[in-house]
């Protein structure tokens, strides 16, 4: 009963989405207030009959439901409660429903938050959204439809598959889709722009703040992706240039661009066609990374489906949203004027730069990520593009992105004088340069020119950007004042920047110095690793939930200090899958990893034991730059956006209508 | 500024951009290509000797070793009509077993002895990596549903 009324509210869901997407752009075409009324109340009948929708399949998981096909594969009786209700967006069905709720949490947001837009532009915005989202519940009906029933119910369940038994695979779904899809609240409204012909500073303070809410959870997502793949993949990677990590960080670095371009589009009212653009391309990526995981024409860890259907149908919606709205873009983009003046050496130019430079490298990550499936969709041969690609590509595209970061901030808008600018950041540069090269010089050594470049260019990070700050603070008269009168924006933009300094460190570090052994180790062997003894004092079976595990006893010593991990080597019972659970042990400055390898004979077994300086660092710098997001997020500034935009709102309707 | 000319510095500055990372990707690409192949193709010798590559198969049930003194492991590779052996240093990947779809990436030796820096198996008993399911439906010796082909 409950999987067909959960069915039934994915119908009703559907439905609420057509009246959505028609109605209300039909009327602003028209200028019908009544159809552009639909708007609203369908949005959050259809946020509402997609809650009801997923709450039913979670609680088919609850109960144990294995009529449902879904749950049968997914789920398992001796699975933990907490990870069944996870289990709902574990497998692909599950995880579309998921993305077409949050997609329904967003229109919520968007009818609720939107009481300073004009009735036709919101009835834009919604309808674009409405129609956005009647490609994705069509395509969960028609192709992958979680509720489906199985004749003859097994006894139970396939279980969920062991790796995404986790914590971090449990929220990194929801946060990275909260990205994924926040995006397309940039995109509607930059399309709604376009269709309306109402490209203003107006619009860019508008779409701002969500566009920086998606980009908050996109950063979340991919942080916490990456921190899942370390401790739980079992080899101490972090980052494997994956084509699904991919598809996660293009959208990632193009949104990066938005935020930046949204600034310029909003202070200055420049860069107007480019945001849009960007913001097209944004949603573009994400629908992109939703096709590569989704249809299984990958090779990677993540691609659990495949099914050609679903691929052609995401290929095909996929060619409608972003040919729609590009052909749209070309027909109104040599409308869109930009009537502002500034100079060569400006503010303006170098935000221009650093887009530029963001979305090359998210360029290149696409061609290295869809160059094999062309080749391979040609016939041309198989190949696969390794991670050195991607590391020789981006560090260079990467390295002035880091400078402009630091100076940009430094630049007035409009015109800049560059030696007065150089003047000011001639100490920050032989400041960095010295701290860079002697802290690497003394604590690691004297030749690494690599590392001394890498540290060098975090110091210059953190430098300029606590030296901006305080420029910016010191204008008042006293420290207090000085701090109180900054807006959270500056606040913002300064721990963002810090946070890309940590991330640097960490990256730079943990990837010249971490010491990695994969060795044979008897009962109360020692071996000594980056000054660290690991003994090896044997295995012992324990037993889980739903699996049986061997686990390790390792002691570390180091100065006195004592430390026991314990790794473990997990056997699933219901999917009869291996897992390697490693034994971290975490600290500020390095992290200790031991992994269990395999079983060798007189209770000797392999294993791999890490030394990896600086690893939470990576994390960090991630979080950072979130907790950045979410001060800027949280000025005042958009709060008053609505008065503002009511004034915009009440002059710019008479011409909108004619 | 007027207007014109800053439309040829965002031109010339996207152009540049452009350039540099098609180049850097060109040089890049050339590097780290790595073509397949199937065991069959590597038994006719159209493998490259001295470039790295990946080759995929199934893993030949009764054919793993393991050196009592080191990580060295040795196996063959089959797609049904061929067998490569492979060597390896190092743990594998938790799901490697006999029967088991894998990719491994190395070289050839002289000897005919693939030395493989990485094996790669997938989390998921049911899911062959679409190469070697290729290779077999090519090699037509071994259904690739070959669940019934390990017992």
């Amino acid at each position: 009963m409950i999987a067909e009324l959960g069915h039934i509210a994915l119908i009703m869901g559907l439905m609420m989405a057509l009246l959505q997407g028609t109605f209300p752009l039909a009327g602003a075409a028209k200028g019908v207030p009544l159809w552009m009324a639909i708007a609203r109340p369908a949005g959050r009948a259809q946020c509402f009959f997609l809650l009801v929708s997923f709450l039913c399949l979670a609680a088919s998981f609850a109960a144990n439901d294995f009529s449902v096909l879904y749950v049968a594969r997914n789920s398992n009786t001796a699975l933990p409660l907490y990870y069944r209700l996870s289990a709902v967006w574990g497998a692909h069905e599950g995880s579309m429903l998921l993305w077409a709720l949050i997609l329904g949490f967003w229109t919520l947001a968007v009818t609720i938050f939107s009481r300073s837009l004009t009735e036709e532009f919101l009835a834009r915005v919604l309808g674009i959204m409405g129609l956005i989202s009647v490609g994705i519940l069509l395509f969960i009906l028609l192709t992958s439809n979680p509720f489906e029933r199985l004749a003859n119910p097994p006894v139970d369940g396939n279980d969920l598959n062991p790796l995404l038994q986790d914590i971090g695979m449990t929220i990194h779904p929801p946060m990275l889709y909260m990205g994924y899809v926040g995006l397309s609240v940039a995109f509607s409204f930059a399309v709604a722009a376009l269709l309306g012909g109402s490209l203003d500073s107006a619009w860019a303070r508008w779409s701002r703040p969500w566009t920086l809410v998606a980009w908050i959870f996109l950063t979340l997502g991919i942080t916490l992706g990456s921190w899942w793949a370390y401790y739980e993949l079992g080899w101490g990677g972090w980052w494997f240039w994956d084509p699904v990590e991919n598809a996660s960080f293009m959208p990632w670095l193009v949104a990066t661009a938005l935020i930046h371009s949204l600034a310029v589009t909003e202070k200055r009212g420049a860069f107007k066609a480019w945001t849009v653009l960007l913001a097209i391309f944004a949603f573009s990526l994400s629908l992109l990374g939703t096709f590569l995981v989704r249809s299984g024409v990958l090779t990677s860890v993540h691609a659990f489906a495949s099914d050609p259907a679903r691929g052609l149908f995401i290929l095909l919606f996929l060619a409608i949203v972003i040919g729609g709205s590009l052909f749209l873009y070309g027909l109104r983009a040599p409308t869109i004027k930009d009537h502002v003046r500034y100079e060569f050496v400006s503010k303006e130019n170098l935000l221009l730069l650093n887009n530029i430079l963001l979305v090359t490298a998210a360029g290149s990550i696409l061609l290295g990520t869809l160059y094999p499936l062309v080749l391979d969709a040609l016939g041309l041969g198989k190949i696969s593009v390794g991670p050195p690609y991607f590391s020789t590509v981006f560090a260079p595209l990467m390295a002035p992105v880091f400078l402009l970061a630091g100076i940009a901030p430094m630049f007035p808008w409009r015109q800049a004088s560059l030696r007065k600018i150089f003047g000011r950041v001639e100490k920050l540069v032989i400041l960095s340069f010295i701290m860079g090269v002697t802290s690497v010089a003394m604590f690691w050594s004297f030749r690494d020119i690599q590392t001394m470049a890498g540290i060098t260019m975090a110091f210059w990070l953190a430098a300029t950007a606590v030296y901006t700050f305080w420029s910016r603070a010191s204008l008042r008269q006293g420290v207090l004042s000085g701090f109180r009168s900054q807006s959270l924006t500056v606040y913002g933009m300064t721990l963002a920047h810090i946070g890309l300094a940590v991330f640097l460190v960490g990256v730079t570090l943990s990837s010249r110095y971490s010491v990695e052994k994969t060795i044979r180790m008897a009962l109360n062997e020692t071996f000594v690793l980056a000054d660290y003894r690991f003994t090896f004092r044997g295995v012992a079976r324990i037993d889980g939930p739903n699996y049986t595990a061997e686990r390790g006893d390792f002691e570390v010593q180091q100065d006195g200090e004592r430390i026991v991990l314990r790794p473990e080597k997990r056997a699933y019972h219901v999917q009869r899958n291996t897992m390697t659970e490693a034994a971290i042990d975490a600290g500020p400055l390095r992290d200790l990893y031991v992994a269990l390898g395999e079983p060798m004979d007189h209770g000797a077994w392999s294993v791999r034991l890490y030394y990896k300086p600086f690893m939470r660092w990576v994390w960090f710098g991630g979080l950072f730059m979130m907790a950045g997001g979410l001060l800027s997020v949280s000025d005042r500034r958009y709060r008053l956006a609505a008065k503002r935009a009511e004034s915009w709102a009440s002059a710019a309707s008479p011409k909108v209508a004619g | 500024m007027t207007l014109r000319r800053r439309r040829m510095l965002m031109v010339t500055a996207i152009l540049t951009g452009v350039g540099v990372a098609v180049f850097l990707a060109l040089t890049a690409f050339q590097k780290n290509l790595l073509y397949f192949y199937t065991p069959s193709q590597v038994a006719a010798g159209e493998a490259p000797t001295g470039y790295p590559f990946r080759v995929g198969g199934l893993v030949v049930p009764g054919s793993v070793q393991r050196d009592p003194n080191s990580l060295t492991v040795r196996f063959a590779v089959t797609d049904g009509s061929a067998e490569v052996p492979v060597a390896y240093t190092g743990i594998l990947p938790d799901l490697f077993r006999e029967g088991q779809g894998i990719i491994s990436v190395g070289q050839i030796k002289s000897d005919g002895l693939f030395e493989a820096t990485e094996v790669l198996a997938k989390h998921d008993e049911n899911y062959m990596p679409p190469e070697v399911a290729a290779s077999l439906k090519q090699g037509g010796k071994i259904n690739p549903d070959y669940n019934a082909w390990r017992k």
